[in-house]
């Protein structure tokens, strides 16, 4: 069974379409990374798996692990094994950064039937996932995203990743932003979250990304369409040509996955 | 404030209940004491309760307190409960009761005291040292400004007197609890506290008002803090009454040269609840925070109103509210600062933020500048929104479902007021009672349609 499988998708968004006609697979122990203009639709495609409900689907289907994803509630999706990144992680004063992470990892485990972590078994946990990523100590003390620079919430929203380990990690625009030594640091903690069970999307404008984090299949995403997918040479050939091209040929092919 | 808005439909009632008061306490009945009733009885008699034709009331009608016919709260300490262990606060260094108004030493503890820290009931205190009273009560509570001063004042009687010596630092928090029990009857009590902390001195008082029982009551009460040359006051107050209460309480703050004042409100329970909060700094280098937290449901009225005078140079003062309000609940925050000619480098800063839970809540945010002093430095805002929907969905991207998402973000907004409570107990004790409220409300808002923002919208209406 394929770990994800979207067809046929469309979404809108205040009545206007931003998705027409979506079709992609992705299976366990593969990285795929979605490109494209900004506008294009990749962070709708992003957040509607996330389950963001100010998206509406108005026609398509998204199948997990061959259960309807478009039936979840987020925080189900989420306890099914489903993670997004944000592109802008929100910024949450008066809950610390640890209290919230050993919530949601303790939500998952109930939902799965295992037993709650406490904060004693926690905090070793968090230190040596923190610490992959580079992250002062002191940040897991502050509020979520409070004050934290730019580069430091990206890293947090690979850190909850680490912690939270799901099966399916769509990462929305994690490079855009950040210099080379922080693009650097977020590539080692994903590339260490590669697993033969885990799928990881990477939504990105740019290809630098790729330069550290190698996928096995590019998509690009042309106004609410995939317009062409291959392996990672596609991403290469990219960077020398631009979108224009492929934006200039919308409407004529149409490439599933 | 403006004369000649009658609303003393229960004058009689008042002038027998304040008759009754002078011939049932001749042991007390020193001249300058009645003297201070009968003027304030006097002033009150004359303005009546206040309207919202008041720019001081105008959010805040108090009519139903106006018509109802009180009883002056008599019996106080003769009937038996078992004392409130579920009252109690853990980690106070004692624990003053006063049943319906009138100090219960039964149900109080007060062994162990400090050296230098002198607590008992007002009463007490007027036999056996009128003087050390005389010297401070109703020197400071303005009569003439709020017709709730006056009345308070016109039924001096009993309440709690904390004296701290010279140097002393008392670092456990004095409880004083206000226990409203039922008598057959709606019931007005007047507690009435003084609280003078000595030069260099430190302290922690903690006022909690409760019932025991269900009926109609109306709880006026006043406290005047001393704060001497360095002294460090905090100051917490704690309505959680029932929902059949009106509760109008004044705290009037007299601030020594650097002396250093934390005045901290929680308005939980109670029916129409209005609490003033006055601070003067009399002396330079004074420093005041006024921390308030309101939550409301059902069809609640909580009234913060603060007057922060600024008289000396050199203060700070901060004022910081938080409300969160659901159902029909109407809150109101008004916040005065007065900056007066010679308070040259006055820094005072004023924030309110709200969330509104349902479509019927209301607030009335009102900031009231009055500066007189040309080297100031005075900010204030204010916020009304509801809960951040990208907050919400981003805890439950992370698996945490949408009431349990919801509850820590109102546990969060609580907690920015809860963080400034220095007091590790009472902050603990505070964090439970609130705890409790919010799990309700949360519930409520299941129900409740709301109003969701597109993405990448700010929830947050900027009022400034």
């Amino acid at each position: 069974m394929n770990l994800l499988e979207v067809k046929n998708l469309h979404a809108s968004v205040g009545g206007q379409e931003i998705l027409k006609g979506i079709d992609l697979v992705v299976n366990r122990g593969e990285v795929h990374s979605i490109m494209g203009p900004n506008g294009s639709g990749k962070s709708t495609l992003a957040q509607v798996v996330a389950r963001r409900e100010s998206f509406e689907v108005t026609s398509g289907e998204i199948l997990y692990e061959g259960k309807n994803l478009l039936e979840m509630k987020p925080e189900d999706a989420a306890c099914e094994g489903v993670f997004m990144a944000f592109q802008y992680p929100v910024e949450i004063p008066g809950i610390s950064n640890a209290y919230f992470l050993r919530s949601a990892l303790n939500a998952i485990r109930r939902y799965r039937g295992l037993e709650e972590i406490d904060a004693m078994d926690f905090l070793p946990l968090l230190k040596e996932k923190a610490k992959l990523l580079e992250m002062d100590d002191k940040l897991m003390n502050r509020s979520v995203n409070e004050a934290f620079s730019g580069g430091e919430k990206k890293r947090n929203e690979i850190l909850q990743m680490a912690v939270l380990e799901p099966k399916l990690a769509i990462l929305d625009e994690t490079d855009s932003g950040l210099d080379i030594d922080a693009l650097k640091i977020v590539a080692t903690g994903v590339n260490a979250m590669r697993s033969p069970d885990r799928a990881i999307v990477l939504v990105t404008h740019y290809q630098r990304l790729l330069n550290y984090i190698v996928p096995d299949r590019v998509h690009v995403l042309v106004e609410g369409r995939i317009v062409r997918s291959g392996g990672p040479e596609l991403a290469l050939e990219l960077e020398e040509t631009g979108y224009g091209r492929l934006e200039a040929s919308v409407g004529g092919t149409r490439v599933s996955a | 404030m403006s004369e000649g808005v009658q609303q003393l439909e229960q004058l009689d009632s008042y002038q027998e209940s304040f008759r009754k008061l002078e011939s049932d306490s001749p042991e007390t009945n020193h001249k300058w004491l009645r003297k201070l009733r009968e003027d304030a009885f006097a002033r009150f008699s004359k303005t009546g309760f206040p309207t919202t034709r008041m720019e001081d009331w105008r959010f805040t009608n108090v009519s139903a307190i106006a018509q109802t016919r009180f009883q002056l709260s008599r019996n106080g300490h003769d009937r038996l409960l078992q004392p409130s262990e579920k009252f109690a606060l853990a980690g106070s260094c004692c624990e003053l009761v006063f049943l319906n108004g009138r100090f219960a030493p039964e149900l109080s503890s007060l062994s162990g005291l400090l050296d230098g820290l002198h607590i008992g009931s007002l009463a007490e205190e007027l036999k056996r040292n009128p003087g050390a009273v005389e010297a401070h009560l109703g020197r400071y509570l303005d009569t003439q400004r709020d017709p709730f001063c006056a009345l308070n004042t016109a039924f001096v009687e009993d309440g709690a007197y904390v004296h701290v010596a010279e140097g002393v630092a008392v670092e456990k928090a004095i409880h004083l609890l206000y226990l409203a029990a039922d008598e057959g009857k709606p019931s007005m009590t007047f507690p009435r506290n003084l609280i003078v902390a000595g030069e260099s001195s430190q302290v922690v008082v903690v006022e909690e008002y409760v019932s025991w029982g269900c009926e109609q009551a109306f709880c006026n009460s006043a406290t005047e803090v001393v704060a001497a040359s360095d002294a460090v006051v905090s100051h917490y107050w704690i309505e959680r009454e029932h929902a059949n209460t009106f509760n109008v309480s004044t705290l009037r703050i007299e601030q020594a040269r650097n002396a250093n004042v934390a005045s901290h409100s929680v308005l939980a329970g109670g029916a129409l609840v209005r609490n003033n909060v006055h601070p003067v700094m009399s002396g330079e280098g004074g420093e005041c925070l006024i921390n308030g937290l309101f939550i409301g449901n059902g069809r609640q009225h909580l009234d913060n109103y603060m007057l922060v005078e600024h008289a000396s140079p050199h203060c700070s003062s901060r004022q910081f509210y938080n409300g969160i309000l659901d159902d029909q609940a109407h809150g109101v925050f008004h916040g005065r600062i007065v900056v007066r000619k010679d308070a040259q480098k006055t820094d005072a800063k004023q924030t309110n933020r709200n969330l509104l839970l349902s479509d019927d809540a209301q607030i009335d945010t009102k900031p009231q500048l009055e500066i007189f002093a040309d080297d100031v430095k005075c900010t204030h805002g204010a916020t009304i929104g509801q809960i951040d929907e990208n907050a919400l969905f981003y805890l439950r991207s992370r698996g945490i479902d949408e009431r349990a998402a919801g509850q820590l973000l109102l546990v969060a907004f609580a907690g920015e007021c809860l963080g400034r409570m220095k007091t590790d107990a009472v902050r603990v004790h505070i964090e439970k009672l609130i705890g409790h409220q919010l799990r309700q409300l949360n519930a409520d808002q299941k129900t409740t349609p709301k109003a969701v923002g597109g993405e990448g919208e700010r929830n947050w209406k900027e009022l400034q």
